[in-house]
This record gives C-alpha cells, sequence and structure tokens, in this order.
C-alpha cells in the first residue's frame, strides 16, 4: 500500500513526516480515528528517541495479514550507541537524554504487541504491532 | 510557520493550524512567553485543534508554556484538545496536570474571563 516503506529520521521534519504516513497508512488498512492516532503518537515517540539517542535511524510502516485479521507494523531501527538497560529503559520516568522518560514505556500502551532489541554499539530495534479485527 | 499569535484586549491568541516540529514549538513557546510581557497580557489562550499529535514531548511543552506564562504574570489555557488526541494522551500515561483547558475558544475567553474576575476581587 502507499504510505508502506522506510522514512529515513534524521531531523525534526522527518518525525512529522513519519507519523502522517503512519497515520495515513492506518487509515487507509481502516483502522478507526482513535486508533490511527495511537499509532501515529506511538511512531513519534519512536522516531523522537531516534533523534535522542542515536541522531539518525529509520522507521519502516509496513502492512501485515494473518488468518482472521490484518495489522500495522512499526519498526524503529538505528545504529546508535543502544541501550545499556534495558529493563530500565522500559520504566516510565528513565531517561538519559532529559526527557520524561515516557517514550518507551508511553508507546507500548499505545499498541497490542512491542518488541525491542538493542546491543551497546550496535544499535536498537523497536517492533511494535496494532491489530485490526476483519469486520465481520 | 504553522502558528500564529493573536493580540486580542488583555489576551494573546495562539493557534496551531497544523502538525509542528520540535523546533516550531519551542519557538511558539518563547514567542509566547516573550509577547506576555511586550503586551502585558493578562491571559494566554493556546488553541491546538490543528495538532493531530500530542506525544510525551507536546504533553511536557504545553505544560512548560502554561507554566512559564503563569511565572510571567499571566493565566493560561489550552484549548481545542481532540478527542482521539486526548484518548492518546491518556493512554500515554500523561496528563496536563496544572494546565487548565476548555472545549474551544469561546470557552477559553470565558475561563479567562472568570480568572480575571476572580483575581481582582481577591486583589
Amino acid at each position: 500500500m502507499e504510505d508502506e516503506g522506510r522514512i529515513r529520521i534524521a531531523a525534526d521534519a522527518d518525525l512529522v513526516l513519519a507519523r502522517q504516513k503512519g497515520r495515513r497508512l492506518a487509515a487507509a488498512m481502516g483502522f478507526s480515528g482513535t486508533d490511527a492516532t495511537l499509532i501515529a503518537t506511538a511512531i513519534s515517540e519512536l522516531a523522537r528517541n531516534i533523534l535522542a539517542y542515536a541522531g539518525v535511524g529509520e522507521i519502516e510502516l509496513a502492512r501485515i495479514q494473518e488468518n482472521s485479521r490484518d495489522g500495522i507494523v512499526v519498526v524503529a531501527l538505528d545504529s546508535g550507541p543502544g541501550i545499556a538497560d534495558l529493563e530500565a529503559a522500559m520504566q516510565e520516568g528513565f531517561s538519559t537524554a532529559g526527557g520524561l522518560g515516557m517514550g518507551l514505556p508511553g508507546a507500548r500502551r499505545l499498541v497490542d504487541e512491542f518488541d525491542i532489541v538493542s546491543e551497546v554499539g550496535k544499535g536498537t530495534t523497536v517492533t511494535l504491532r496494532k491489530w485490526r479485527a476483519f469486520a465481520a | 510557520m504553522p502558528a500564529s499569535i493573536l493580540k486580542q484586549g488583555a489576551y494573546l491568541i495562539a493557534s496551531i493550524q497544523s502538525a509542528l516540529t520540535d523546533a516550531e514549538v519551542i519557538q511558539l513557546q518563547d514567542d509566547l512567553v516573550e509577547q506576555v510581557g511586550k503586551f502585558r497580557s493578562r491571559g494566554v489562550i493556546l488553541d491546538v485543534s490543528g495538532l493531530d499529535v500530542i506525544d510525551s514531548f507536546g504533553s511536557r511543552t504545553l505544560h512548560s508554556i502554561a507554566v512559564t506564562t503563569k511565572l510571567r504574570g499571566a493565566d493560561s489555557v489550552i484549548v481545542g484538545i481532540r478527542p482521539d488526541v486526548a484518548f492518546a494522551i491518556v493512554q500515554l500515561g500523561l496528563g496536563l496536570e496544572g494546565v487548565h483547558t476548555a472545549l474551544d475558544l469561546e470557552e477559553g475567553l470565558a475561563f479567562l474571563n472568570r480568572m480575571g474576575e476572580g483575581g481582582r476581587r481577591g486583589g
């Protein structure tokens, strides 16, 4: 679908573009307006983390389909410094970039599935999925 | 810039027409705080109905605008938060504690007028 694909995140304006594309893709797939906003907000948090910690990275948007449902998958990947303490990073209020520390735990609450892989010195990949049941 | 600040009597009305970059949000905050002093404004209305996403940074900045304008002597009220955006703010685990909100511009003006009367009565 249109708006699927990768968006390079290297500046403020890319963040706006990424969430707009995510919203459009979600809407085109038939997600409700509220769900589309939740998805766009989650993308915003992940893209902001890329900017804050890695400086540059990518957001990948795609549609996934299973037997009785389809969903949107958002992958945020960077080759930044990585996260030494993932458990701490998922705690509310934990931040090493002067933020609120709400980014990752907040994004997790906005979606159905949340997966994070990070290696110090190699980078971080966060994968979000939000499902939509097919209408009967 | 997709945000504008209008002087309306003792109030400033800031409207965000479309999505803002982080830098533009910070610029709006700086402009508002400066203009509160320049125009000796007593109140600020921040209309965010043009924002389709308010994430943790956005929430924090709205809070920051409210507090800094208050420190400059102006009451502030945020109006026009969309229903789905309100839902996302709650889901994120954020609130806007300490920030006054109203449904729309009209309610925002009424709120500031009430605050003004209360302030005068209270001295």
